[in-house]
């Protein structure tokens, strides 16, 4: 499964990323910062990270590629 | 300790304060995005790049990354990338323009670079207003538009960036919205590859003034604005001049070869002075 | 001679015969010119030539210095060494293309907008066209500042024999550089000189350069705390060194009762002036600064101490004299020779001013 991170800290809440996902992955929250809806629906195409302006987001193409650890900022 | 994960994060300086200045949904980031990118496609060196700006909300753009990084004066981009290109030739030389900064302020300096070509590869974001300054109209501000300082609307037509850049002598012009962020990539990657003055336009959003028409979500319209309305080179062909009136040509428009200012200048060096 | 290998320039009289040459003979001397589309292009390609770590220059007149101050204040808040020569005609506007003048003598200092240091030097002779100019390129490369050569018209085109030095005998500075790895180099950290050790582009040292105020890193900032130490360093990086900046030279000032003060074209004919009244028994003397800006106030408040009466003869309004006064401060006895009418003052108009003052 394809894995969506957002940088809480750097976004700006613009909302291209939700409006663009060609799968509707992405919702905004109570505060209109962008969450993961349905990780499941996730294709992996990574418009939303290469349309995000302030570079708050990242793809992993596959769950094995992503990073573990303890403290992932911004989840 | 969690390595850095996302590509362009990787190209950022870590001693400056982000997120970047620019407003949310701006247009800058995103081709800031795809320009770093493709400089990581294309395995250059941090060392071996460098970036220059003029003035303007695009101006602000080279501070952010960690090349050989210069922010210079309004509309003089290209005299300085000249410069720097004809000094040290293996240089990745890389101006960022905005449209008033380059065409208007900068116009002379814009044709004149590609009529000399030298090898610079140019991007002019094109938002189609004054953003630093309030959201005065620019040289590509539609006619008749109501602006901060056309209050009864644009009494000039715009200008076509591109075909400013061709008629000039440019060895390779193109046009990409930030919508399109794909064929922005595509066009930046030529760009660099190009032996000559390469100028892309691209096509951008201000959020904050033109902005201010388009609703509650103005990057996510204007976006949505972008991907309706522009049409591919070959589209265009098959329309009227009339049918292409407010559409976005996008894709390539010019690529051909020319010998560069500084092959030209390789060959001076073989001659002897007539005077 | 200087390690010049960069020249932009743009056409303009009296100035283009600098171009000309350059046009000649940089390519073959290894360096390279290049014809901007106009004088604004001309010094930014300079500055970037000179960020990429090439000595640079070009050459203009009064219109081309007007569209150039806009970059000459680039270069001194960026720090970039380039060299300008202003070769002066008279003004305002298209003026008088042809004719020499000395009008550009506060232009040079106040020309561009805000706070800024400046240097320019003004040569009187063939001789000294040589020695300034390799001397303006020490000059910008030690204080990484751009240096004005302001010429009149009249030396500018002056043609007489001297004595080439031979390039062993001249000394030849290069810019400081940084002596730390580049993960250590902070490019605009006072090093306790006020001159930063520069980089050029493509060196591995990679940073920001920028018009606007900005910290020790290059970024740009509004802090007061970074501010206002940025300005006092680029002024205090040349102010530290007055000291080392007097440079005029003096004839008959010893037991002079009356002191000319003059530069460029003028100080030629004023020397032959007094030539000719220390023959009809008049004792007079003659400083001749080299040194324009910064205006060295302590040369010049010695000579007021120690003569009674100063005079200052210049083809334009009265723009080094300003500065006498304003040193004198009612000391002595100033007086002004001024013509604006296009031609340069001669050794009798100033020898019968002189004559007029002594009686």
């Amino acid at each position: 499964m394809n894995k969506v991170e957002i940088y809480r800290g750097w976004c700006k809440k613009c909302g291209i990323c939700i409006a663009f996902c060609p799968e509707a992955v992405l919702e905004a929250d109570e505060a209109l910062y962008p969450t993961v809806k349905d990780p499941e629906k996730c294709n992996g195409c990574r418009l939303c990270e290469m349309r995000c302006p302030d570079f708050a987001i990242v793809v992993y193409r596959n769950e094995e590629s992503y990073p573990e650890t303890d403290s992932s900022p911004g989840k | 300790m969690r390595e850095t994960t996302h590509l362009v994060h990787k190209y950022l300086r870590s001693s400056k304060r982000f997120p970047h200045i620019w407003c949310a949904g701006c247009g800058i980031g995103i081709f800031m995005q795809s320009l770093i990118r493709v400089i990581d496609q294309k395995e250059y060196s941090k060392d071996d790049v460098v970036l220059i700006s003029g003035i303007g909300c695009s101006g602000r753009l080279p501070v952010y990354v960690d090349f050989n990084t210069l922010h210079t004066t309004h509309g003089r981009a290209l005299t300085f990338a000249t410069g720097i290109k004809l000094a040290k030739p293996r240089l990745k030389v890389i101006a960022i323009m905005g449209d008033g900064d380059a065409i208007a302020i900068g116009g002379n300096h814009f044709i004149h670079a590609a009529r000399r070509n030298v090898e610079i590869a140019s991007f002019v974001i094109n938002n189609q207003v004054y953003g630093m300054t309030g959201g005065q109209c620019s040289p590509t501000t539609p006619d008749g538009t109501i602006t901060a300082s056309s209050p009864y609307g644009n009494l000039e037509p715009d200008f076509n960036i591109c075909r400013l850049a061709e008629a000039a002598g440019a060895t390779f012009v193109g046009r990409a919205t930030v919508y399109h962020t794909r064929l922005l990539e595509q066009l930046i990657g030529k760009a660099f590859e190009k032996k000559g003055f390469a100028m892309v336009e691209v096509v951008s959003q201000c959020v904050t003034y033109p902005g201010r028409t388009f609703g509650p979500d103005p990057a996510v319209a204007m976006m949505k604005w972008q991907r309706d309305n522009s049409i591919t080179v070959a589209q265009a062909s098959k329309l009227s001049e009339a049918e292409r009136q407010g559409k976005i040509e996008i894709g390539i428009l010019v690529d051909k070869e020319r010998p560069t200012y500084h092959e030209e200048y390789q060959k001076l060096l073989r001659k002897k002075p007539k005077v | 001679m200087a390690g010049c290998c960069f020249y932009a320039g743009y056409p303009i009289t009296p100035a283009t015969e600098i171009m000309e040459i350059m046009a000649r003979d940089l390519p073959r001397a290894g360096g390279i010119f290049i014809q901007m589309e106009d004088e604004i292009a001309s010094l930014g390609a300079v500055i970037g030539a000179s960020l990429a770590g090439a000595k640079s220059m070009t050459a203009t007149s009064g219109p081309g210095f007007s569209l150039m101050q806009e970059h000459i204040g680039f270069a001194c808040m960026a720090e970039v060494p380039c060299v300008i020569a202003d070769i002066m005609r008279a003004g305002p506007s298209t003026g008088l293309p042809t004719q020499a003048s000395q009008s550009d003598v506060m232009q040079a200092r106040w020309g561009t907008h805000g706070d800024h240091p400046i240097i320019a030097l003004a040569p009187s002779s063939v001789y000294e066209c040589l020695e300034l100019t390799v001397q303006a390129f020490n000059l910008s490369e030690r204080y990484r500042t751009p240096i004005i050569l302001l010429i009149d018209e009249a030396v500018a085109h002056m043609r007489e024999g001297i004595v080439l030095p031979s390039p062993g005998d001249i000394e030849i500075e290069e810019r400081p550089h940084p002596t730390v790895p580049p993960e250590w180099y902070i490019p605009y950290a006072d090093p306790g000189t006020g001159v930063p050790p520069m980089s050029a582009f493509g060196d591995g040292y990679r940073y920001h350069v920028t018009g606007l105020y900005h910290d020790v890193r290059g970024y740009p900032t509004i802090r007061a705390d970074e501010v206002e130490p940025l300005i006092h360093r680029l002024f205090s990086k040349i102010s530290r060194d007055f000291d080392h900046l007097q440079w005029f030279d003096s004839y008959y000032t010893e037991d002079a009762r009356i002191t000319v003060i003059a530069y460029g074209c003028v100080s030629r004919a004023a020397l032959r002036a007094i030539k000719e009244a220390r023959e009809k028994g008049l004792k007079v003397g003659l400083i001749k600064l080299k040194v324009i800006w910064p205006f060295m106030h302590c040369t010049i408040a010695k000579i007021l101490e120690n003569s009674p009466k100063v005079l200052v003869p210049e083809i334009n309004f009265g723009q080094i004299s300003r500065e006498v006064k304003r040193v004198n401060q009612g000391k002595c006895e100033v007086a002004t020779l001024n013509k604006v009418d296009g031609t340069i003052l001669t050794p009798p108009e100033i020898l019968r001013k002189l004559e007029e003052m002594y009686s």
